[in-house]
């Protein structure tokens, strides 16, 4: 399966708000689309999803272009999991997970015990079976995710995509969404998912679209795009990106913003002005750092 | 599994309730009926049991029954539980047709008549001017917002046409007819109505599924694979049709709309699977009590809209008070 994105420019009417955007996902791959707010992260995603049209470009699945599908053929392809919210009645969780089924229904029928069967194996496949009982509205905001996740899984899709799935998430649930996300990716899916914390996408392994303003994108692998001079460039902060172990014997990157920037090197002028022989050792200058 | 069987029983319940109910309102009302029923052929009996009460009680059914579960749709589809059928404009355009007609001495044809197609015009009207102004954006919103503005221009229409009415015998039966009953109904009116009620009524419940996903919002139900502009327009038609079907037939009946599906929801939850039949149940079994409390609680006839605003509003406090799950 693969999800080809080809100079695709997206925006509301004639206001073009991302231009010329070219990806392609496979199978297995994560896609983070990442950039500050108002950058057209959202705008991207929904012309992925064709709620709205693409300006010019194509969108293509396994080669053949995806925008004269009918919604019920898309759903079975492109799962969406939108920032949980909650809705208007109190549906239980069983109710919402069967409603991704919906793609695979007639239009005048209600899910049978094999739907409902399929929704309870999406929920089994995340681990949060106990929660098949409760009402969808009383959840927490990660529980809630989770159900959200489980009904685009009912749906069968071979893409999933996330509206920043980790949002609104306490630290353990963004790592519990995270971790779910992992479990997926190798189980076969592909996930295109926009987030605001560059630091998961090195945590997925992912590929990175990075918006910048003025319709200016990068893409390549988080360790290509990821870097202090474009999270600069992108989100107007100074940032340390930095490369350390982890248990296991595997490295990995992580993004520390510098909230008090620096110049480049304040001992670079000292050091300059002392004459070779009376330089100090290296460790002399880093205890006085 | 044992949830839905629960809720089947509750169901057939329901309907056991509104055959019963139906069967006992034949017999009340101000001529009594011998019971057993007499062997011999009685010409006033039957004239009374068949031209008169099992019209006017068949009517009541299919009225509440439609209100509920136009308004039932309605709030699925708008994502509010505080939405009734008249939302689009359908009551108030009715409202203006009837008094219209009546000003211009129509008789009872042809005000149903007037009635039910200015009903469709207001909605029509709504939906014309929402495609208009909605250039892709939040539709649910647009419709609800023009719906308001559209109910009261009607509104202040039939204000005018009061103005403008011959105070001695036009106005009061404006007036009157506005208020609602179903006294006026026969046979021949039933017979169409049962007609539009199938027409409206079939397609509501046949995507009734499709609405748990609409009521999660456009985008989520085009992402789950639903054909949004689509199901929204079939919702509101046949909805519209239903309510201008029953405005037109017995006047502005309010609240039966709003109050019966949250009765429902406590019933069986709120999956629009399970909600829309029990709504239209509960709905008819409400009006024909009300009804019947209407012609038999003094000698002379309550009009409808009063009783059902005035049971209706303070049972809707009560639901509020509970606040219990039927709600967020």
């Amino acid at each position: 399966m693969k999800l080809e994105i080809q100079h695709v420019a997206c925006g509301y009417g004639k206001k073009v708000v991302v231009r010329d955007l070219s990806v392609e996902v496979n199978s297995g791959e994560v896609l983070c689309i990442l950039g500050p707010n108002g950058v057209g992260k959202t705008t991207f995603f929904k012309t992925v999803m064709d709620f709205l049209p693409p300006i010019s470009g194509e969108i293509r699945l396994n080669g053949e272009c995806i925008q004269p599908w009918s919604r019920k053929k898309l759903a079975r392809h492109l799962g969406y999991v939108p920032q949980a919210h909650i809705p208007p009645f109190p549906f239980s969780v069983m109710d919402v997970v069967s409603m991704g089924r919906t793609a695979h229904l007639s239009a005048f029928s209600s899910p049978s015990a094999k739907d409902l069967d399929a929704s309870y194996a999406a929920l089994e496949q995340l681990g949060v079976c106990e929660l098949s009982e409760r009402i969808y509205t009383e959840l927490s905001g990660g529980e809630r995710q989770m159900v959200l996740i489980a009904r685009a899984l009912a749906q069968k899709p071979d893409f999933l995509l996330m509206d920043e799935p980790t949002s609104n998430l306490d630290f353990g649930n963004q790592v519990r969404v995270l971790k779910c996300i992992d479990s997926l990716v190798k189980s076969g899916l592909a996930v295109i998912m926009t987030s605001h914390a560059p630091d998961h996408a090195f945590l997925c392994r992912a590929k990175v679209a990075l918006l910048y303003r003025e319709n200016r994108i990068d893409v390549g692998s988080a360790d290509e795009v990821i870097t202090e001079k474009n999270l600069q460039k992108a989100y107007g902060v100074d940032v340390k990106v930095a490369d350390i172990g982890i248990p296991g014997g595997l490295r990995l990157k992580t993004c520390i913003p510098l909230l008090h920037s620096v110049p480049v090197d304040p001992w670079e002028s000292f050091r300059a002005a002392l004459s070779a022989e009376h330089r100090p050792s290296e460790c002399f200058i880093e205890a006085c750092r | 599994m044992k949830m839905e069987k629960k809720k089947i029983s509750v169901l057939l319940l329901l309907f056991v309730l509104v055959v019963v109910a139906l069967l006992v309102s034949m017999a009340l009302g101000q001529y009594p009926i011998p019971f057993p029923l007499p062997d011999q052929k009685d010409p006033m009996l039957e004239t009374i049991l068949f031209e008169i009460r099992l019209p006017r009680v068949l009517a009541a059914v299919m009225i509440g029954g439609a209100m509920a579960l136009s308004g039932a749709s309605y709030q699925g589809m708008f994502r509010n539980p505080m939405v009734s059928p008249d939302i689009l404009g359908a009551s108030a355009g009715a409202g203006f047709g009837a008094a219209l007609a009546i000003l211009f001495s129509c008789n009872a044809g042809e005000i149903q008549v007037m009635a039910f197609i200015f009903g469709l015009l207001a909605v029509g009207l709504t939906l014309l001017v929402s495609k208009t102004i909605s250039r892709k954006g939040n539709m649910t919103l647009i419709l609800v917002l023009t719906g308001m503005v559209v109910s009261t221009l009607f509104s202040s229409l039939i204000s005018i046409t009061k103005y403008v009415a011959d105070p001695d015998s036009k106005l009061p039966s404006i007036t009157f007819w506005l208020m609602g009953g179903l006294s006026s109904v026969g046979s021949r009116d039933v017979k169409l109505l049962f007609v539009l009620f199938l027409v409206g009524a079939i397609p509501l419940l046949l995507v009734r599924w499709r609405l748990n996903v609409l009521s999660f919002g456009d985008e989520e139900a085009q992402g789950m694979g639903v054909d949004v502009p689509k199901l929204r327009l079939t919702v509101i038609l046949a909805s519209t049709l239903l309510t201008a079907a029953c405005v037109s037939l017995c006047g502005l009946v309010g609240w039966i709309g709003l109050v019966v599906p949250h009765m429902a929801r406590l019933l069986v939850g709120p999956n629009f699977k399970d909600l829309l039949p029990a709504s239209t149940f509960l709905g008819a079994f409400f009006l024909l009590i009300v009804d019947d409390v209407a012609r038999c609680a003094f000698s002379v006839e309550i009009p409808l809209g009063i009783l059902t605003a005035l049971i209706g509003a303070p049972f809707f406090l009560y639901l509020l008070m509970k606040g219990k799950k039927g709600w967020t």
